[in-house]
């Protein structure tokens, strides 16, 4: 017997607990959202997603992730190269809060943006006067969002960008390249998976957050529900099987975005090793 | 293309990495600047190719004051200790980039690029790697193709940091005198960095030697070899022994004590006395491996020196361990200094 | 507030990057977040108080509490026995196993909150078998924590699932070679090295718990004083346009999460120096 691992039945004992617990705990969910959202067979299934307010709902969580996910994915950039290519002073300070957000409560996280932009808020008066509303309407539900996605590009990428370091930024500035092209050209192709990978996890945390969004949108049907409150709603109303098939979409999304994530971890940790191999060369 | 750096300063936080340094480089020369980590020498480089920039001091190129010239228009070639050849792109590519990020009214066509490219491939003689990734290559071809990439953009100058620093001993070797070779062909002005004594002997036309961000020394490899200006300079280039002397009649600093130095190989071992300045030994320790034979003697005084002899000669004496023997310096330079 | 000292590289971009990193970061995230405190100091401390020492709110504090902390503890030892089996052997289906690891980050809190209350309430799949040993797994504090296992597994495998990864494997042969047994070698070489990341793990999980709300409003019951949870609370406090309430509310949580995080920081500093990890 090996010195590094247990005996047989000691292995067998622990992977049987951990695919128990794995099972009850997220097999089973999973597979029974889709189960609950066919129970009444596939034509119920799809005219729940058909209908109207389920369109709206769809359109609306779309385009909510269609802009916060890219003004998040130009913050990362922008925060990643600050923090992984300079030092200065109050850089760890920074980091933390870039890190907020990850820390606060999603309810708080809409509670914050109710007291600046709703009706007691400092400017209500201002808002009010122009016809602008932002609070129970997209755009709040589109700050939410922003907000509770704010750190993950960034978080991606400033250790690939750290672990890459500068040199191959600097060998492109000696060849003549500027600014912009030795990012394009250099920084870009280097740092493609993390991107991806940032990206993927922000739209899906955009598409599915509830309780931000939910503070803010004052649940209008077909006005400002995204599809996580437009599941809500159905479920209060007892409308299981409308609730589980529009739940069901959510939840291919978050298959297919577990699949893309194995896949770039993979190519992924390959850029990083390729980065850590030229930095430790010696 | 002639570099003057004028009293440089750089720190990092408490760290002073250079102190008013100033050196004068000639059009054409392959210069080494030598010292040991921390020193200051890849901080110099750094700050002449623009990476860095001095909080005071000037560099000069052809008497023009650079403060104002951004590294991407320097025009300097610079090859990365760890060669920094971009990853994703083939060879091809990487030695392409230079050219190919120039300003639209400057790029040469694709066709003057593809040629271009082969020349500087054929010049550092690995024309049939063309197509391969970085990773693909070996860590002496790797060297190659930075130096291919530097030279595309046909720099004023050539930065070369720690050039062979991360290669195996043999391609090490190689490599060094290919790029004297390779400077005697194209006369371009070269500083490379290095740590390696040895290296700087062999490959420049001038070292200078630099230690705690101050520059020790500057001059020809005799020079800085033969005449040491500073203890550091001795004790770097290569192993030394140190007596201690007390003059006793020369040029009337008689009865002032005195230290010498000998460097190894100038010490003669003999089996009898040859003459007043022969110090009796004990043999301590004799390694015959290489192309010289390195032995420790320990004198009644307990002072410890390192002999290099040649193989005829350890031969010859039939040279055992605990032998007593003396040791004659053939060339004894006085401190004009306080060791 | 920040000041460049220095600058290692002559790189472009630094001012531009940490002035958009800034101006964005004040934007969405500071000001916002100020908003809380500007608030609650408006407020007056007398006012504070009332809203947070009544008997309603106090309980919805320790059920958020003590559940978060229940759901930290079990995701300790189960995260730490999936990490280890992931980390450590292999069998068919791992791959997927991995990935499904992870299902809490991806799925939606909501579609989690729905399906959890399905099934583990009285007609559920798990609901029916638990029910019949008088087991209340649903609109139930049990029901509660249930949830915030689910929620926050992940942070506990993935946080140690590397550790011992990298663990250095010649220890192990080391202790094994001065005639220590498998369970001796665990106990004092494998397991000492590995407290530090079961403490972040366990940290993450119980912050992330402290503040769940999607996945717990569906299973949770939503009973004042028995099933009502803080975040639920600021909610209703909101639904009742009384922002101050809600407000108050938030802060202490907001300044209790901190603090937590601060303190187990401060915990994993300790231990990683103990064994000479920082």
């Amino acid at each position: 017997m090996s010195t590094r691992t247990e005996p047989v039945w000691m292995r067998r004992l622990l992977i049987g607990a951990a695919l128990t617990f794995l099972m009850l705990f997220l097999f089973l969910p999973l597979s029974a959202v889709f189960l609950n959202g066919l129970g009444k067979g596939i034509a119920v299934y799809f005219q729940a997603l058909t209908e109207p307010n389920a369109l709206a709902a769809i359109r609306l969580t779309v385009v909510t992730a269609l802009i916060a996910v890219p003004l998040n994915l130009l913050f990362g950039i922008a925060a990643s190269w600050a923090i992984a290519k300079f030092d200065f002073w109050g850089k760890d300070l920074l980091i933390t809060l870039i890190d907020l957000p990850l820390s606060v409560s999603p309810v708080i996280s809409g509670l914050i943006y109710i007291l600046l932009f709703g009706a007691q808020g400092p400017f209500a008066p201002w808002l009010m006067e122009h016809g602008i509303k932002i609070i129970f309407a997209p755009p709040a539900i589109i700050l939410a969002t922003i907000f509770v996605t704010f750190p993950i590009v960034a978080r991606e990428l400033i250790p690939v960008m750290k672990a890459q370091g500068n040199d191959e930024e600097e060998a492109a500035m000696t060849l003549g390249a500027s600014g912009f092209q030795t990012f394009w050209r250099v920084t870009l192709p280097n740092i493609k998976w993390g991107l991806l990978y940032g990206v993927i996890l922000s739209n899906a945390r955009a598409m599915g957050e509830f309780g931000a969004v939910s503070v803010v949108s004052g649940h209008i049907r077909g006005q400002t529900n995204t599809l996580p409150l437009h599941i809500e709603i159905l479920y209060n109303e007892y409308n299981f099987t409308a609730a589980f098939a529009a739940a069901s979409l959510l939840a291919m999304l978050a298959i297919v975005t577990l699949v893309l994530k194995s896949i770039i971890e993979f190519k992924y940790r390959a850029e990083l090793r390729a980065a850590v191999k030229t930095e430790n060369h010696k | 293309m002639s570099i003057k750096v004028d009293k440089v300063t750089k720190t990092f936080g408490q760290f002073k990495a250079l102190d008013e340094v100033s050196l004068d480089i000639n059009t054409g020369e392959l210069i080494a600047l030598l010292g040991p980590s921390g020193s200051g020498k890849t901080t110099l480089l750094r700050i002449i190719a623009g990476l860095e920039t001095a909080e005071a001091g000037e560099i000069l190129f052809h008497g023009e004051d650079t403060k104002e010239t951004k590294v991407k228009d320097r025009n300097v070639g610079f090859v990365f200790q760890h060669y920094a050849l971009f990853r994703h792109m083939t060879v091809f590519e990487n030695i392409a980039f230079g050219l190919r990020v120039k300003p639209k009214h400057l790029r040469p066509t694709d066709a003057q690029i593809k040629e271009r490219v082969h020349e500087l491939l054929r010049l550092v003689q690995l024309d049939w790697v063309a197509n391969r990734y970085p990773a693909q290559l070996s860590g002496g071809q790797r060297q190659r193709i930075a130096l291919a990439r530097a030279l595309a953009i046909e720099p004023r100058v050539l930065l070369l940091d720690e050039p062979f620093g991360s290669l195996d001993a043999q391609v090490r070797k190689e490599l060094r005198q290919w790029l004297r070779r390779f400077h005697d062909d194209l006369h371009i002005t070269t500083l490379f960095v290095t740590h390696d004594q040895e290296e700087a002997l062999e490959v420049a036309d001038k070292i200078v030697v630099m230690n705690k961000g101050k520059i020790e020394q500057v001059g020809s490899p005799q020079d800085v070899y033969h005449n040491p200006a500073s203890v550091f300079v001795l004790n770097f280039l290569g192993n030394v022994n140190i007596f201690h002397a007390r003059i006793e009649e020369e040029q009337g600093a008689a009865g002032k004590p005195r230290r010498m130095y000998v460097r190894p190989h100038q010490l003669t071992v003999s089996r009898f006395s040859l003459s007043a300045d022969s110090v009796k030994a004990a043999i301590t320790f004799i390694n015959p491996a290489g192309s010289m034979v390195k032995i420790d003697a320990k004198s009644r005084q307990g002072e410890i020196f390192q002999v290099e002899v040649s193989q005829e000669e350890h031969a010859q004496l039939k040279l055992a361990k605990n032998d007593e023997v003396f040791l004659t310096p053939k060339k004894i330079t006085y401190c004009e200094y306080d060791i | 507030m920040l000041k460049i000292s220095k600058q290692k590289t002559t790189l472009p971009g630094f001012h531009l990057s940490l002035g958009v990193t800034i101006f964005y970061l004040g934007l969405i995230v500071l000001i916002p977040l100020s908003m809380l405190f500007i608030k609650t100091s408006a407020l007056g401390p007398g006012e504070i108080w009332k809203v947070i020492a009544s008997p309603r709110t106090l309980a919805a504090y320790r059920l958020t509490f003590m559940t978060s902390l229940i759901a930290g503890l079990v995701n300790v030892v189960f995260g730490f026995l999936i990490a280890w089996v992931l980390a450590r052997y292999s069998f068919p289906g791992k791959k997927v196993v991995d990935a499904l690891v992870d299902l809490p980050f991806a799925l939606p809190t909501a579609v989690a909150g729905i399906t959890l209350a399905s099934l583990y309430s009285q007609n559920g799949w798990v609901g029916k078998y638990l029910y019949q040993w008088g087991i209340q797994s649903a609109y139930s504090p049990l029901g509660i924590t249930i949830a915030l296992i689910f929620i926050g597994l992940p942070f506990v495998v993935r946080t140690v699932e590397p550790v011992i990864q990298e663990l250095d494997a010649e220890l192990e042969d080391a202790a094994a070679s001065l005639g220590a047994n498998r369970t001796q070698t665990f106990i004092k070489v494998i397991f000492p090295n590995l407290i530090p990341s079961l403490i972040t793990g366990f940290t993450l999980s119980f912050a992330r718990a402290l503040g769940e709300y999607g996945s717990v409003i569906f299973i949770s019951g939503n009973m004042p004083k028995k099933t009502e949870i803080v975040p639920l609370l600021i909610m209703t406090k909101l639904e009742q346009y009384d922002y101050a309430g809600a407000t108050a509310i938030a802060v202490v949580m907001l300044l209790a999460s901190f603090t937590l995080l601060a303190l187990t920081n401060f915990l994993q500093k300790l231990s990683l120096n103990r064994i000479g990890m920082n």
